[in-house]
């Protein structure tokens, strides 16, 4: 593990330190939050460590000058219009000794960012490697060495290092999951590489951070690390070609997905539907959230969304397909039937 | 001390509307600067509230997609340029010469033709809204999110010739600083014993002059790759998105230092005089402004930390980051110790001037996490940075601007704001911000992203954005009560003699409101502050100044007033330049030229002609028209 030689010294000092001051605002808030300060990786406990240090210098000096200017501000205020106190023009030693002490204090601010720098910034030989491209205003996950392709979730088995490598198809974004550690641009016409890695199951909330167009907003995303056995069984059913639907409504769906738009920006694997615009939707009804995790994957939803996607995410460019109430119904026990 | 002969100028045509269109005098100009900037603050601050209404609660309808996108780039383009620094410029415009012992600014038409071009394009940029759709890819604007591609109207297009019409006014403006401050001082006011706020106007100055070719070129570039088919941001067809980031930036951080250097000058000229001490370390506080105007030029790239930069780019950029928290702290230590053993006087100027200092800090703190790389990975983007800036930017640059014209109000109208609503203001405008801004630390460490329309709920961010938004309004209501007061006060304030807080500068010594010459014998300078050692050190007097218009404070009954003559037999003549019409009509010229390269080419001709015109008749006019003598 890289991280073996990382160590900051009096780091559970500062983490304890920030998590005190920080709980002490965020009680009740801040255990369902995306947190920097509940990191589960070993990038983002640096980070927070790093997070907290600084904390406690800045809480110092807070504490320190505002004191001194309250006190100065009480202490000297004068009803008397007349009074002139001492003329004090400066006082050399004074100042060179808070020119001294603030230098010094940036300086060890800056070993310390340089070491926890280089420390996370390279990911470890042994990471997978998962290809990220932001698109307006969605993911796809390709993970190459594994020949599965996906979108706005990303599985990872939990204690492995992932490498992301991010570009994107149209305006920059920014790929961030807070817990999970430090985000990292997603430029058009480069690779960006970015590790992480989960030491705890579960599922992070992510989302895009770089302004991208009218649903900036709606670009979210989600990362499930689960076990290393769950993860293989994912990744098997991940290579596998879509399921041919069997209960009777889900065919209608695929007569209704495979006549209509839909082919033409979705690929499902298997079947004529081979279009890129759009995610891919081979195994959609094992994914969690739809629309780029704006919503849970429930039918009632998948229904609202394929009525009217505008009203739920601005700008999209998956268009209002005026489907009857019949076809809706049938393309959702269809997508749903993709696991 | 017998008084000079002095022959006192006729302002001409000093009422009416003409005589606004028409002036060069810096003192209506840095005016027309404030108002400018007040109307624009409306618009502003309306756009921020429709921000704060719609992020009140999670999955909010009130402002989505675009128009959210367009409002918050309006906002921070309106804040920026067309409030905080024309509030500056006008403060300056008023001030520096009343303080340096000058009767106008170096170039008083260039002047005039500054105020113009600010509000014709601060008019031009907000056109935008009724003529296809605003700006909505950010204050930043990061490429290749404005190419034609994915930003098809017009709303770029104004924005790029809104910030070059703008970029045009804040050069013109600062070459005339430049030159009036170092070339135009009163006899006697050395460098070292130049008021602090002329000093970080000189840097501020100067930054604008070497930041703004920066974006100047980066929005050309632009324009041609929207109109022309050029390539420069296009990385399809090999253009580089992270070249505007860099020209950008390049500005755009120098840009916040432009922001709050006038406002630290603004400080320190408030504080000494309410605590009635001269400033403590007065060459640590005036060079350390010089040097955050240097340090200010290696910091760009902390915007840019997520973009994937190697290691020692990033390291270097933290460096300097961390480094212009040197200067920036020995200034608040120098405050503090300039209040401490004073003789403290908590009127307005100085509860605002204090509230700086305080907001300050917490905002200077802030930026030492997003100096530090690995943290900044994390903070970057987030409701975090939103905080940070906004407490050096609302709680540094506004507050200290609010106090300033708490300050200079008794100058500029000859009347005081009314203490009490002051007070009544500075506590709404305190707490409201602090509700306002306050949480947003803790909503980006909670992991809330910026600048997105909306939110998902179950995220612990729903309490604080209802506070910050409840913030909001209590601070949008601290500005009701500042308006009311100012309004009030224009009326029916109480009368200002010409020197009410017991100052220290030159600008102490003409009556108030000064007349349009300023100085009927300019001053000589002795000291770092010469109205305050005449006072109370026994220094000599400056110059029999205030003798010479004693009763005779009010505007338009300077003229007639008599003296003996004091050695000299040459009577002296002050020349004012004469009012003009042309730099108001090169500035509308530009601003029409700049309407037809982005609606209807009709205007283009239109502009060129307006534009030729006002050049050619600016050139033919002579500066000075005939003095008017009126000595006996």
């Amino acid at each position: 593990m890289p991280f073996a030689r990382y160590r900051l010294k009096g780091r559970m000092l500062c983490r304890a330190a920030a998590i005190g001051v920080m709980l002490g605002l965020l009680t009740g808030c801040a255990s369902q939050s995306p947190s920097i300060l509940q990191p589960v990786s070993p990038k983002g406990r640096a980070e927070a460590d790093l997070f907290g240090f600084i904390l406690a210098i800045t809480v110092f000096t807070f504490i320190v000058v505002e004191a001194l200017l309250l006190y100065a501000i009480v202490r000297f205020r004068t009803r008397d219009p007349k009074a002139i106190p001492r003329q004090i023009h400066g006082n050399r030693a004074l100042e060179f000794l808070w020119t001294a002490v603030t230098a010094i204090g940036m300086a060890l601010i800056f070993i310390l960012t340089w070491r926890t720098m280089t420390a996370i910034s390279t990911p470890p030989a042994d990471a997978l490697p998962v290809k990220v491209i932001g698109y307006q205003w969605w993911w796809e996950f390709q993970y190459p060495t594994l020949g599965i392709v996906t979108a706005n979730e990303l599985v990872i088995p939990v204690g492995q290092p992932i490498r992301l490598i991010l570009t994107s198809g149209d305006v920059i974004h920014s790929f961030w999951v807070p817990r999970l550690g430090g985000k990292t641009d997603a430029i058009p016409g480069r690779e960006n590489q970015l590790w992480l890695q989960a030491d705890v199951e579960g599922t992070y909330y992510g989302q895009c951070t770089e302004l991208c167009g009218t649903s900036h907003a709606n670009m979210r995303l989600r990362v499930h690390a689960v076990s290393r056995e769950a993860f293989d069984r994912w990744v098997e059913a991940q290579r596998a070609p879509a399921v041919s639907p069997t209960d009777p409504l889900a065919q209608q769906g695929y007569q209704v997905f495979m006549s209509k738009a839909c082919v033409g920006c979705h690929v499902i694997e298997g079947t004529p539907a081979q279009g890129r615009a759009g995610p891919n939707l081979t195994h959609m009804g094992s994914r969690t959230t739809i629309a780029a995790g704006l919503l849970e994957n429930t039918p009632e939803n998948m229904a609202r969304w394929l009525d009217n996607p505008q009203a739920i995410k601005p700008g999209v460019r998956m268009p209002r397909l005026g489907l009857t109430p019949e076809e809706i119904e049938a393309l959702v026990a269809y997508l749903a039937s993709l696991k | 001390m017998t008084s000079p002969t002095v022959a006192l100028p006729r302002a001409h045509a000093e009422r009416g509307l003409l005589s606004w269109l028409t002036t060069v005098d810096h003192k209506r100009v840095g005016i027309l600067y404030m108002l400018g900037a007040a109307f624009f603050a409306l618009i502003g601050g309306l756009e921020a509230m429709l921000i704060r209404t719609q992020l009140a609660v999670p999955n909010s309808q009130v402002l989505v997609g675009d128009a959210y996108n367009q409002v918050l780039t309006m906002h921070g383009t309106t804040m920026v340029f067309l409030v905080v620094m024309p509030l500056l410029a006008g403060l300056g415009n008023y001030v520096i010469p009343l303080m340096i012992g000058a009767r106008d600014m170096a170039y008083p038409r260039l002047n005039a033709f500054g105020v113009w071009m600010f509000m014709l394009g601060g008019i031009f940029l907000n056109l935008s809204f009724i003529l296809g759709g605003a700006p909505d890819a950010g204050w930043f604007g990061y490429a290749p999110l404005t190419a034609k591609t994915f930003s098809r109207g017009t709303g770029i297009d104004f924005w790029i010739w809104g910030l070059q019409l703008l970029g045009i006014s804040s050069i013109t403006s600062s070459i005339n600083f430049v030159t009036t401050i170092l070339l135009l001082r009163a006899p006697g006011l050395t460098m070292n014993r130049l008021p602090l706020f002329a000093w970080t106007t000189l840097v501020t100055s100067f930054l604008i002059l070497f930041a703004m070719p920066s974006i100047s070129a980066a929005l050309f570039l632009l324009f041609l790759d929207r109109h022309l088919g050029t390539h420069f941001f296009n990385p399809a067809a090999g253009g580089d998105p992270l070249l505007w980031q860099h020209l950008f930036w390049f500005f755009g951080h120098p840009e916040v230092y432009i922001m709050i250097l006038p406002a630290m000058g603004i400080v320190s000229e408030v504080l000494p005089v309410f605590s009635r001490k001269p400033i403590f370390g007065y060459t640590a506080v005036a060079y350390s402004s010089v040097a955050i105007g240097f340090i200010g030029f290696t910091v760009w790239a902390h915007h840019m930390f997520a973009v994937g930069l190697p290691d020692v780019v990033n390291a270097f950029f933290s460096a300097g980051s961390l480094l212009v928290a040197v200067p920036t702290a020995v200034k608040v230590f120098n405050w503090i110790s300039t209040i401490w053993g004073g003789t403290v006087r908590y009127r307005a100027p100085f509860l605002f001037a204090a509230a700086f200092v305080a907001l300050f800090v917490i905002g200077g703190l802030g930026g030492l996490f997003l100096a530090s790389v690995p943290v900044d990975w994390q903070l970057t983007d987030t409701y975090f940075v939103v905080a940070h800036f906004h407490y050096t930017l609302f709680g540094g640059s506004m507050f200290a601007i609010v106090a300033a014209i708490y300050y200079w109000f008794p100058k500029i109208t000859g009347r005081f704001l009314d203490e009490r609503l002051g007070r009544l203001h500075f506590a709404l405008q305190f707490i409201g911000f602090n509700l306002a801004f306050f949480p947003m630390h803790l909503l980006g460490l909670m992991g809330m992203p910026r600048r997105v329309y909306t939110y998902a709920a179950g995220l612990g961010w729903e309490s604080l954005n209802l506070l910050a938004t409840v913030g909001a309004f209590i601070l949008a209501l601290s500005f009701v009560v500042f308006f009311a007061n100012i309004a009030r006060s224009l009326v029916a304030g109480e009368r200002a003699p010409n020197d009410p807080w017991d100052g220290h500068t030159l600008e102490w010594l003409t009556p108030s409101p000064p007349p349009p010459y300023n100085f009927a014998r300019i001053p000589v300078v002795q000291s770092r502050r010469p109205v305050w050692d005449t006072k109370y050190t026994g220094n000599p007097h400056p110059r029999p100044v205030v003798e010479v218009l004693s009763g005779n404070g009010n505007k338009g009954d300077h003229n007639g007033h008599m003296g003996d003559h004091e050695g000299d037999s040459e009577e002296e003549h002050i020349h004012l330049p004469a009012p003009s019409l042309w730099p108001l009509v090169l500035a509308a010229g530009l601003t029409v030229f700049a309407l037809g390269l982005v609606t209807h080419w009709i205007f283009v001709p239109v502009g060129l002609f307006l534009f030729a015109l006002g050049m050619a008749r600016w050139v033919q006019q002579p500066l000075f028209s005939e003095t008017h003598k009126t000595s006996s």
